[in-house]
């Protein structure tokens, strides 16, 4: 049995999905009106509830500066990606040489987990083939990397990456998981990145 | 002065856009593989629609036209991570890989583990 508490709850866990239903309505009509905003309100009712989904535990943390900064080194990362990825199809001397790394993250959250995933495979040169969930590992792969430094310094950004999510809208518990300040978080960190360095050589 | 540095930056834009997509078509002809071809096809043209699209919402300076463009470019960005990991998924699974490409396979380490 659920206590009303409880369902209160999942009840204002679906409010923010509701209101990005609004807001994308409303940016889809170009035009911020009432009518729209009534319109956008019932149909995205109608989505929530009617195609319902399992609900995502937000963090219920922003830091708007800190998720600005994800976002701007997000765009720069694209575009200098995007340009690499551009000259490596149109170089005359064609070596692929590409790697599947298991890289394995700091957060215990589906949020940042997926937040991660997404970020590092929209960046060009890097896709998620698959997510170990239980130990929040992404299996990448990525393109044109020919030394063991080269796989160093991306797996360097991926965790970079997760860094500034969890920084940005990461619950305070991930904060401090990322910072590793109780003793047991940080002999876990040496280890995953003992494992870490083992499977490259 | 002011109209010339407007149509410099739109055929920057454009232009990068444009370069952007070509890439990725002979990217598509040239990589070797599945999952390297993945590459050139879903995300040089994220870049190349940002371009593309933020300078149509330079032309056409409107809130309807600028709401417009960042749901695209939202959309885009969040739809293409997940085609591009469903088909590179079912490539790595149905072994249309190419082991002599890799120089590491993690996934392959871990499977073998189980």
């Amino acid at each position: 049995m659920t206590t009303p508490r409880e369902r209160l709850a999942a009840v204002g866990n679906q409010i923010p999905p509701l209101i990005a239903l609004i807001v994308l309505w409303m940016l889809l009509w170009g035009d911020f009106s009432w009518l729209n905003l009534l319109t956008g309100f019932v149909v995205g009712m109608v989505v929530t509830v009617g195609f319902y989904l399992v609900p995502v535990q937000l963090s219920g943390r922003v830091h708007p500066l800190r998720t600005v900064v994800f976002f701007m080194r997000l765009v720069v990362d694209i575009v200098w990606a995007s340009i690499d990825v551009a000259w490596l199809a149109v170089k005359p001397r064609l070596v692929t040489s590409n790697a599947i790394l298991a890289i394995r993250l700091h957060t215990r959250s589906d949020l940042i987990l997926t937040w991660t995933a997404v970020a590092t495979s929209i960046v060009p040169g890097s896709i998620v083939v698959d997510i170990d969930r239980e130990s929040s590992i992404l299996y990448l792969h990525v393109l044109n990397m020919h030394s063991a430094g080269d796989i160093e310094s991306f797996r360097r950004r991926v965790q970079n990456t997760e860094r500034r999510i969890v920084r940005g809208f990461g619950s305070r518990e991930e904060v401090e998981r990322m910072r590793g300040v109780r003793p047991e978080n940080r002999r876990a960190a040496r280890r995953a990145k003992l494992m870490n360095g083992k499977g490259t050589s | 002065m002011n109209a010339t540095m407007h149509d410099v930056l739109t055929a920057i834009l454009v232009l990068a856009g444009a370069t952007m997509c070509l890439a990725a078509g002979i990217g598509l002809i040239r990589f070797p593989d599945v999952l390297s071809r993945l590459h050139a096809a879903t995300k040089p043209q994220i870049f190349g629609l940002m371009a593309v699209t933020a300078d149509v919402a330079i032309n056409n300076f409107s809130v309807r036209t600028v709401t417009l463009v960042v749901a695209i470019v939202v959309f885009q960005a969040l739809t293409a991570p997940m085609a591009a990991h469903l088909v590179g998924r079912a490539a790595y699974d149905t072994a249309h890989l190419r082991p002599d490409l890799l120089i590491v396979d993690e996934l392959q380490e871990h499977r073998a583990d189980r």
